[in-house]
Order: C-alpha cells, then structure tokens, then sequence
C-alpha cells in the first residue's frame, strides 16, 4: 500500500466537498423522489392511479411545483432516471426547475438487487458497468450527487460476513467511480426493519455493516468529506414486541454512528424506511436532541415519509394537485423543523454504556 | 456475525469510560514513563549516569514527587513493570505517589517488537501470552490503564499490507484483552519519521494504519468510548528536505484523524517520537487550533518530549533534583496549555527544548 496514487486533484475534492455541504446545510435535508417504475406501481396501486409515465410525471411535477417555503428546507432531490429528461405542462425540466430553487439535483444509479447464491436469502446491488460513463452523462445533464441503495436483513443467521462484506465492497466501488465524475456518492447500507429482534440486536448489526462500509471506503480511496451517508435509524423489528421511546431510538442511533462514522463525512441523512410521516420526524427530532457529540448534520432524506399525504390527497386528480403539493410542503417543513440549526454538535456530553 | 454477545457489562463500560475520560480531562496529558531499562540506559548514558536500579528509581522519584498542583495538566502517567513496584526514600509505593496526585495510573505491556518474516524489516509486537492474567494483577496492583506500542514505517515498500493488517490485529487483541479486566487500552500504532518521506506521504500512511486499526478493534468487540489512541503526528520524515509549518502539521494531522478515528474515542494522546520538547508542544498547539471539528481531546503522551530537560537538569545529581523538577513541571504546564490550543511561546526557548531528540529507529 506504501505508495498514494492521487485518485482527485484538490479542485476535485473541494467540488466534491462543497456540493455535499451544500445537500446538508443547516436545516436542510433530502427529498427522496427516485422510486423506480416498480416502487411507483406499488405507491400509485395504494391510491387507486394507474402507473403510466404520463401519472408519474404529474406527481413528481406536483412536488416540484412547490413554492419557495421548500427553498429553506430542502438541500437536494434525488431523481429517477426517468425523472431527469421529463418537464412540466409547460415545457420547463424538471431538473431546471429544482436548480433554480436553488436545490441539487441527485440520481439514483444502483440497478436493483440481485441474489447472493449460497446465503439466506441475501443480496448484493447492481449497477456497476458502464457506470462511469453514466455518472459523467448526469453530471452534463444537471446532477451533483447520486444514490446507491444496499441492502440487509437481521435473522437468525444474517446479515452473514459474506453479505456484509459484498454490499460494504459494492458501495466503495460505486462511491470512488461517482467522485471521479464530480459526482458526490450517498452512500446506503440499509439494514431492514423486518423481524422481531429487538433495539440492541440492530444497533449491533448497524456497528457492524457501518464499520465494514468505511473499512472499505478506506480501502478504494474514497474522500470521505464528498460523500453523504443515508443509513436505517436504529430501530427494533417491525414485529418486536418491546416498545421503545425516541430518545432510546436516539440514543441507540447516534451512539452506532459515533463508533463508526469518521468525523470526516459531511453529512448523515436517514432514510424513513417505513416508519410513518409522524414517527420519521418524531425520532430525527430527537436524534438532533441527543446529548452525544454528533460531529455531523443529521437530517433526512425521506421518500415515503414526505410523500404519503401528498399522494393520499392528490389520488390522481388533477383538482387535488395543490393540496397534494401543500401536504408536501408540510411534512418539509415538519421535517426540516426537527433538524438541528447548527452544522453540527461536536461536542456534546457523557458517553455510551450501550 | 449476526448475534452479540456480550463482551462488556454496562457497569464495566462505564467504569473503562470514566477512566479514561479522566485521563484526558481538559488540559492534561500523560508523562511516559515507561522506558524499559534498556531504553533508560541510553538516557542515562546521555547524562553520564550508570543504569543502575537505584539510579532509575531515583530519577522516576524526581518526577513522581514533583510539586502536587503538577495534576493540572498530568491526567496519567505510564509505568515501566518494575518502576509499579518501587517505592519512594520515605518508603511509598510509587502507584499510591501517583494516585495520591489525582493521577491515574498506566502499564506498559507489551514485550517489544519481533520481526515479521518475509518483510522488510518490519515487526508486529509481541506480549499476548498471559496477558490476561497480567492485567488482572496490574489493576490490583494499583493500575486503571495499560499501553502498547506497534511499530510501522514508511519506505518504498512499507508499510505492506501484512504489517498494517498484524498490527492492528494484535493492538486489537491487546485491547479486548485489557478491557476484560478492567483496564483501558491507550493503542498506540506508532509510524516511524525515519525516511525522507513527504508530509503527504506520511499522511496517506497514517490514514490506512488508523482505518485498519478501527477496523480490527471492531471486528474484536472492543468498546471505543473505553479506549484512547496514541499515534504519530502527521509529519514529514526526518530527512525530507522540505520544511513544514506547524499549521501544516496540524492540518495533516488533524485531517487524518477526521477520517479514520470515530468520535466515541474520547481522546488522542500523541507520541513526541522524537521531536524536541519545544516542537512537540508548539505542534501540539497548532493541532488544538487547526479549524476543522475536531470531537475527541486532542493531547500528550510524552516520554522524552517531557523529560529531556528534567534529565540533563538532574545529571545525576542529588543537588540538582529541584532543579529537575522545576524543568519538568515546566514542559508539563506548556503541554497542558498546548492540550487547549492556549501556549504562546516566549521569545527564548530553553536550549534543550529545542534539540531533536530523534534517534533512527526508535526503539523503546
């Protein structure tokens, strides 16, 4: 290893730096509107729309219509690839329509998950050929950062080494090719909150897969000041029977990142993974109150937690697009309200006996 | 990996986590005196001393009965094996000198260094065997820390990746071992400056070493918050022609630690290794007020850096012994406004405290 072979010149990592600051400035988080074509069918079946590029197009066009209350709230939106080449009624792309908020525009680039052979049931993502290729195209096409989602479970015999050392190994690969092309990575170990384990049994499984993610950053040269983590909150299994509070979910959660996050990274945006609008904000609220140090923001970067009351109010009606877009905008705001005003919490008190 | 079980009580944790936050409480750092008797010798060569055990007790005696307000700006101080069972003229064991300050007490542990074959010249660190056991009795004993000390170093081929990968392992080992009793580990992964190597250089090295060395103390359960770190500054080899500012140092330095040691470590005491006693206290400064967020203590372990003067001021002389002290205490209260980005050199510097005390190849 003796030797550094420089992987981005200093303009490159400032660049890189800049837009992740940028994506989680004080009181601003990630809107997540990158639900595939498959994602969109569930979402748009619960309300009784059916699933056409032209229906998908209206409701994100109704999101992005949002006024400028989303200016304050909102550091990036993460598109579909579809997304990126649609527009409004009038002809305005979507893509402009966001930069021009003043927000950054990200994409999706994984290509879904596929079956590790030989485990229970586990998976690795794809997405890596001709990725660099892609990154360089979106960059052109108005995009400065990217999402990349991996993904875990916790039973009885998972997440297995191999699992965890596959996914940390893809995500690396994925993040060091995105920086190459002045693209800052998101980085997304989820673990699921499918099973009955309890608090501690995640926030163990969490320490480990995110400590073998930034081993393996480490490994393929990535800058971790360009780069953004979106990990799960530290949470029991949906069907865990012991019921916890915020700060115990807090706690828990900011304790896992601290024994495991460099300082370095700029920003920690959670996904909502299923946890209902209220609960999403409710337990970032308290995470933001935790009294550990947190040398990093910690926001959101919610998709089903800032859509679902949007969704139910629109149902596809054209009549119910600016309700739609005013529940949208509330649940930002909600959202942005329980992020801490504050770069960060460097020092904070005591320590963690969990 | 999927179940935890469990290494640690709350109860145990919590006291690993006191200990060590006390250690580093603001404005204090540890004294290393910890040097093995072969590495007295060569110190007490320099002053023209025998390196008898009397001789060393004696010097150790100066030290540990320095002026009690000397716990100030000393959280801990690390113990040679025999100098935790030597005791003071008035017949007090030295731990109970210490402890009696407020100080908290540390061991060195380790067996030195053993060559790792197949490499160039590289080493792991021996000292596994027993160790349990030696722990136990180390914190009857009187002792609350241990310390260890892994050698690296950086040439056209080092550090390779089987040295950064045993290292981290057996500092792991080390750690998990201490913790089961009672005792919390300072990890010390020392990256030698021998070499006319680059800042950037030394830089990249000390960021793969650390991410390894954070890598192993998970894969073995260890618990941070219960934890310290000694490592090297980030600095440009000794023989690199090019000079570097101390805000350059820092800012290396700093960045390195940024992005490889987590925030639950409560601090970071860094090894002089070799700089003069006025270097290391000015470099100290510059990294407490290098800008970037910086969530753990940032502070001292000094051995030479701490005691060069006190010894040249001794000579071996009973008569010189206040004298001694006073250099000591000195170099303790400079580093301990160093600790808070607080020292403001005056114009003269003690000569001593500017000579290098860099010798190739350190070993202690």
């Amino acid at each position: 290893m003796a030797h550094q072979y420089p992987a981005l010149s200093a303009e490159q990592k400032q660049e890189l730096q800049e837009i992740a600051q940028q994506i989680v400035a004080p009181g601003k988080g990630i809107l997540a509107a990158d639900e595939s074509v498959g994602s969109m069918a569930k979402r748009l079946n619960q309300i009784g729309v059916e699933n056409t590029e032209e229906n998908r197009r209206q409701y994100r066009q109704l999101l992005f219509s949002a006024d400028d209350r989303i200016n304050s709230c909102i550091g990036g939106v993460i598109f579909f690839h579809e997304t990126m080449y649609q527009s409004t009624d009038d002809g305005t792309s979507f893509v402009k329509m966001i930069k021009d908020k003043g927000i950054l525009v990200g994409i999706k680039v994984d290509k879904g998950v596929v079956p590790l052979a030989g485990t229970n049931g586990e998976t690795t993502t794809q997405g890596l050929d001709g990725l660099s290729e892609r990154c360089a195209q979106y960059k052109k096409d108005g995009a400065d950062f990217a999402k990349w989602r991996c993904v875990l479970k916790i039973s009885e015999t998972t997440p297995s080494q191999l699992a965890i050392m596959e996914n940390a190994n893809v995500l690396a690969r994925y993040a060091s090719i995105c920086q190459q092309n002045g693209i800052v990575p998101i980085v997304e170990p989820e673990i699921l909150p499918d099973g009955d384990h309890d608090l501690k049994r995640c926030q163990y499984v969490t320490e480990k897969v995110l400590a073998a993610v930034y081993k393996a950053l480490s490994d393929h040269h990535v800058y971790l000041e360009g780069t953004l983590l979106k990990p799960n909150m530290v949470t029991p299994g949906h069907a865990c029977p012991i019921k916890y509070s915020p700060e115990e979910i807090a706690m828990a959660t900011v304790t896992a990142l601290r024994r495991n996050v460099p300082p370095a990274v700029s920003g920690v945006t959670f996904l909502s993974g299923g946890q209902s609008e209220e609960e999403a904000s409710i337990n970032l609220n308290a995470i933001n109150k935790c009294p550990l140090g947190r040398p990093w923001p910690l926001t959101f970067s919610y998709g089903r937690a800032l859509q679902a009351s949007a969704l139910n109010t629109w149902r596809g009606q054209r009549d119910n697009e600016a309700a739609a877009t005013e529940e949208f905008v509330k649940r930002a705001e909600v959202s942005a309200a329980s992020v801490s005003m504050s770069k960060s919490e460097v020092h904070g008190v005591g320590f963690s006996v969990c | 990996m999927t179940h935890q079980f469990v290494a640690l009580t709350p109860e145990q944790k919590k006291d690993l986590s006191s200990i060590a936050q006390r250690i580093v409480a603001t404005g204090k750092g540890i004294l290393a005196a910890d040097e093995s008797v072969g590495t007295m010798g060569k110190r007490l060569q320099k002053i023209n001393v025998e390196n008898t055990e009397e001789h060393r007790r004696v010097f150790r005696q100066l030290l540990f009965s320095t002026d009690a307000s000397v716990s100030n700006c000393i959280g801990g101080v690390i113990f040679f094996h025999e100098t935790l069972y030597q005791k003071s003229d008035a017949g007090v064991l030295f731990p109970k000198l210490i402890k009696d300050k407020g100080i908290v007490v540390g061991i060195k542990v380790d067996k030195g260094t053993a060559p790792l074959a197949g490499t160039d010249g590289e080493t792991t660190t021996q000292g596994l065997d027993g160790l349990a056991e030696r722990c136990a009795q180390y914190k009857k004993d009187g002792a609350d820390f241990a310390k260890w000390r892994c050698v690296l170093k950086i040439s056209d081929s080092c550090p390779s990746t089987l040295s950064i990968m045993e290292n981290a392992n057996v500092l792991a080992r080390y750690a998990s071992i201490c913790q089961q009793n009672g005792l919390v580990p300072i990890v010390e992964p020392e990256i030698l400056p021998d070499g006319d190597h680059d800042l950037q250089r030394c830089q990249y090295a000390t960021e793969k070493v650390l991410a390894a060395v954070y890598k192993a103390l998970n894969d073995h359960h260890v618990y941070l918050e219960g934890t310290l770190l000694k490592p090297n500054m980030v600095t440009a080899g000794h023989a690199c022609t090019k000079k570097y500012t101390p805000q350059d140092i820092a800012m290396a330095t700093v960045t390195a630690l940024r992005r490889t040691v987590p925030a639950s470590v409560p601090g970071i005491c860094f090894l002089s290794g070799g700089q003069s006693e006025e270097e290391a206290s000015v470099n100290l400064n510059a990294i407490n007020l290098c800008p970037l967020h910086k969530p753990w203590k940032l502070t001292f372990s000094y051995g030479r850096a701490l005691q060069a003067s006190a010894l040249s001021a001794w000579g071996g002389k009973p008569l010189n012994i206040e004298a001694s002290q006073k250099a000591f205490f000195e170099r303790a209260k400079i580093n301990g406004l160093a600790s808070k980005g607080e020292y403001v050199p005056s114009g003269k510097t003690d000569k001593h405290a500017s000579q290098s005390l860099f010798t190739e190849s350190y070993v202690y």
